[in-house]
């Protein structure tokens, strides 16, 4: 009897320290992709100078002079997503705000799978509507050649931005005390002030944290970029230029680099650069989202 | 007192920073029922709790003193937790079967503890008639207990203690999500279950503790402020709080 | 401005807004769907390309797409859920366990190209897996991880204590609670999660483009250190790097219908689950 306790006490600790490993293991995989973009970048920081990195206005490895400038990709980068948040935030949190103040319960539960399915509607199948769809109504609507443009890629990753936008939004808004509202109300604000002047403001640090996530999504989509923003790593002077992104980029480039060379290095490079831009917002994203949080608890 | 079960020596137990046992000696008789009684709060429960280690998953629990069952510190480092759950049995506020037959639900505590497969269906069927629910349950014993009425799932309960042949049993306020009529039943089956077990059950309910145990211990803010038999708590306390409170005038 | 305009104006900006974002939905799933449902046929998800990949079907990337799914759940569920139950069932709150958790939110906002990246240098050139569909069902899994930890622990965090008192107050141990009880209760909830993350997983193109996806192989082979074709990669390369783009188009199209109609088949298996538990546990 004795033994057979020790036996079942002995799986026990076993089993724990075997679900312990697993969690540790999540630390250890954060930990290793950081590590390989680092390694990776410091052996291209050994050939070409950061200065040079971040300020060179061209890349073009495959030139003769090599150039490594991260500004054009990073520009794009910025422009595209930019571009993005400008359509996803007001249409995301007007959304938000029907569907948590004014939507009634049954327009709700056809609403939700509508926002679930938008949002499971793989990158590469929206990248092939800006191809065969969006492209070309901008190249009519502006009179240009082709629609493969920064601005294609502002209206895709917005489409895609869109599910996040929604969901945590509706979420922050919903965490507002109802008593905000009752005081409003009382106050003789009708329900359109209120929703206006009282609730989004008092919803702001979710809301706050549904943009983030949603920015945080948009710039590290790849395929949808990749596909239709035309691909010029040049600096772009306005919406109707084609971009390309540091996602796009890596993409692009890493089928077909040598292994080991300096342009190879290179991709880990502005993959490290992309890496820390998606953390830090991630981070300011976290933030607010646990206050939401708090709030809500 | 030589006839002691199971006891407590100087119990402090904190949570965190805030203490909510304040040194507790008390020791309980072996097949008498002792009702631990007092206002919400007044740590009744969580000193039960600590009689089959149920705090040992609780990372911020930190106890001090000693506890014994017999001769043995259930707190001994060389114990095994599961040895001290199976001699101390322990029923709960919310019946509690498990999402399985009633069948399964009285086999799963012996097959953990790996009892012989050719004794199960006996010391199932025994158990349940211990717990005075083989007659209506011994014909759909393959029913989910969940399906049960509340009453019968906590004798479901009872009786999953009891199969395991524990030397005491620990109840949390068993009858407080119960009916009357399933009250008085458990009630019932209390009573005739000390002359095999040492039972210690905290409740809310006075009437309740006067009907069926033979001890009483009166707790407050996390004191015990009063030990005695049954009758001189509640026709003679000693103590002005225990007056108050079994009079009613406050809890 | 009269009140009542104001009133109007406002309430058409968050009807209006709800009303464009079902319109986006409507407008994506109508021009496929018109556009594409002409292309499936039985010959098109049972036949092999041909012709340069100008006609013909798509049955290897079906195969590819269905075997990498298999390998990415193999991998990350065990993973995942194991994480999840450290985290929910064994663990105290504790610095370590911030750093984990800290890591796993984090690991989920990682764009998907850099788990690509990893993959690259991990399963294909570290550990000599090669390109492989072993390579990219691993990456893939990596990428899942994060999503599946979370949604497990928020079905074991709706499990009562109740359940876990049942059988620790018997003497059971952790392990044979979490066993007997946890787990076959979270089971619904957890594979809900695995689901849905998985059908994420299978529309995914960046994590795959260097870690084993190839535009055309030769025959079916469900050998795990071979190349192999997907879904998504096809309709990406039918769509952009094809030399008589415009000849295949109806062949992408098509190809974007098998693909939006595997994942929202696997979100409504999901969904199913879900609701089916959900009305079970109301009884």
């Amino acid at each position: 009897m004795n033994n057979t306790i020790k036996n079942r006490e002995r799986t026990d600790w076993w089993f724990r320290q075997l679900f312990r490993a697993t969690g540790l293991l999540t630390i250890g995989l954060l930990g290793g992709i950081f590590m390989m973009l680092l390694l990776n970048s410091i052996a291209f920081f050994i050939h070409v100078s950061p200065v040079d990195f971040f300020t060179g206005s061209q890349w073009d490895p495959e030139s003769a002079e090599s150039k490594y400038g991260i500004a054009p990709l990073l520009v794009s980068t910025g422009l595209v997503t930019i571009g993005a948040m400008i359509i996803a935030v007001p249409l995301g949190v007007l959304t938000a705000a029907f569907l948590s103040e004014v939507a009634p319960q049954r327009l709700k539960m056809f609403l939700k799978p509508i926002i679930e399915m938008l949002a499971a509607i793989p990158s590469v199948a929206i990248g092939f509507l800006g191809i065969v769809l969006v492209g070309p109504g901008i190249a009519k609507l502006f009179g240009i050649q082709n629609g493969l443009n920064a601005m294609n890629g502002s209206v895709l990753l917005a489409v895609m931005a869109l599910p996040t936008i929604i969901t945590i939004s509706e979420d922050a808004i919903n965490s507002v005390p109802k008593a905000h509202r009752e005081a409003s109300l009382a106050l003789g604000a009708n329900r359109w002030e209120t929703i206006f002047k009282v609730v989004i403001p008092a919803a702001m640090p979710g809301l706050i944290a549904a943009v983030m996530l949603g920015l945080g999504r948009a710039l590290g989509e790849t395929m949808t970029v990749l596909m239709a923003t035309g691909n010029a790593a040049v600096l772009p002077k306005s919406f109707l230029d084609a971009v390309r992104t540091i996602t796009a980029t890596i993409a692009i480039e890493m089928g077909e680099v040598p292994y080991q060379t300096t342009h190879y290095f290179a991709l880990f490079a502005i993959a490290l650069v992309l890496f820390a831009i998606t953390l830090a917002i991630n981070l300011v994203g976290e933030y607010f989202a646990g206050r939401l949080r708090k709030f809500q608890s | 007192m030589s006839d002691s079960k199971l006891s407590a020596q100087g119990l402090n137990l904190f949570f965190g920073k805030k203490q909510v046992l304040k040194n507790i000696s008390i020791s309980f008789k072996k097949n008498q029922v002792t009702a631990l009684i007092g206002p919400s709060g007044c740590g009744k429960s969580t000193l039960l709790r600590t009689f089959n280690r149920m705090h040992d998953l609780s990372p911020d629990a930190r106890i001090e003193g000693l506890i014994k069952l017999d001769e043995l510190n259930i707190y001994d480092k060389k114990i095994q937790v599961t040895e001290i759950r199976k001699r101390i049995g322990m029923v709960f506020q919310k019946p509690n079967p498990l999402p399985k037959s009633i069948y399964e639900n009285m086999e799963y505590a012996l097959k953990i503890h790996n009892f012989p497969k050719q004794e199960i269906p006996a010391l199932i069927e025994n158990a349940l008639k211990e717990s005075y629910l083989w007659d209506e349950v011994k014909d759909e014993l393959n029913k989910p207990a969940v399906q049960l009425s509340g009453g019968q799932q906590q004798r479901l309960c009872i009786a999953r203690t009891v199969v395991l042949r524990p030397e005491i049993i620990l109840m949390d306020e068993p009858c407080s999500a119960l009916d009357p009529i399933s009250t008085s039943k458990i009630e019932e089956l209390i009573v005739r279950l000390k002359k095999d077990y040492t039972i210690v059950i905290v409740t809310h309910n006075m009437q309740q503790a006067q009907r069926i145990s033979d001890d009483v211990a009166f707790m407050y803010l996390g004191e015990l402020m009063e030990f005695d038999i049954c009758n001189n708590i509640f026709k003679n306390p000693k103590n002005e709080l225990t007056k108050n409170y079994v009079g009613g005038h406050f809890g | 401005m009269t009140k009542k305009l104001k009133i109007l104006i406002d309430w058409i900006l968050l009807a209006g807004s709800t009303l464009l974002v079902c319109l986006i939905l409507g407008v994506i799933l109508w021009d496929i769907f018109s556009k594409g449902m002409s292309s499936i046929s039985w010959d098109f998800v049972s036949q092999f390309p041909t012709h340069g990949m100008t006609q013909g079907g798509i049955l290897p990337a079906i195969i590819g797409t269905f075997l990498l799914t298999i390998i990415t759940t193999l991998f990350a569920m065990p993973l995942g859920v194991a994480c999840a139950v450290y985290l929910n069932e064994y663990a105290s709150p504790s610095l370590l366990t911030n750093i984990i958790r800290a890591s796993i939110r984090n690991l989920a906002g990682i764009p998907s190209i850099i788990y690509g990246l990893f993959g690259l240098a991990l399963f294909v050139q570290s550990l000599k897996l090669g390109t492989s569909v072993l390579s990219a069902g691993l990456t893939l899994g990596l990428l899942s991880l994060p999503y599946i930890i979370t949604t497990t622990e928020e079905a074991l965090k709706r499990i009562p204590n109740s359940m876990r008192e049942a059988t620790l107050g018997l003497g059971a141990t952790q392990f044979e609670t979490i066993k007997d009880v946890v787990l076959p209760r979270a089971l619904p909830g957890i594979l809900t999660g695995v689901i849905l993350t998985i059908s994420r997983a299978a529309g995914e193109t960046a994590p795959i483009l260097f870690t084993g996806v190839a535009f055309y192989i030769n025959g079916i082979t469900l050998s795990l250190d071979q190349e192999f074709m997907a879904l998504p990669y096809h309709l990406y390369m039918l769509s952009t790097q094809h030399h008589a783009i415009e000849q295949v188009r109806p062949l992408a199209y098509g190809t974007a219908v098998v693909l939006i109609a595997l994942v929202f088949l696997l979100n409504m298996v999901a969904f199913y689950i879900r609701f089916k538990h959900r009305s079970q546990q109301d009884v």
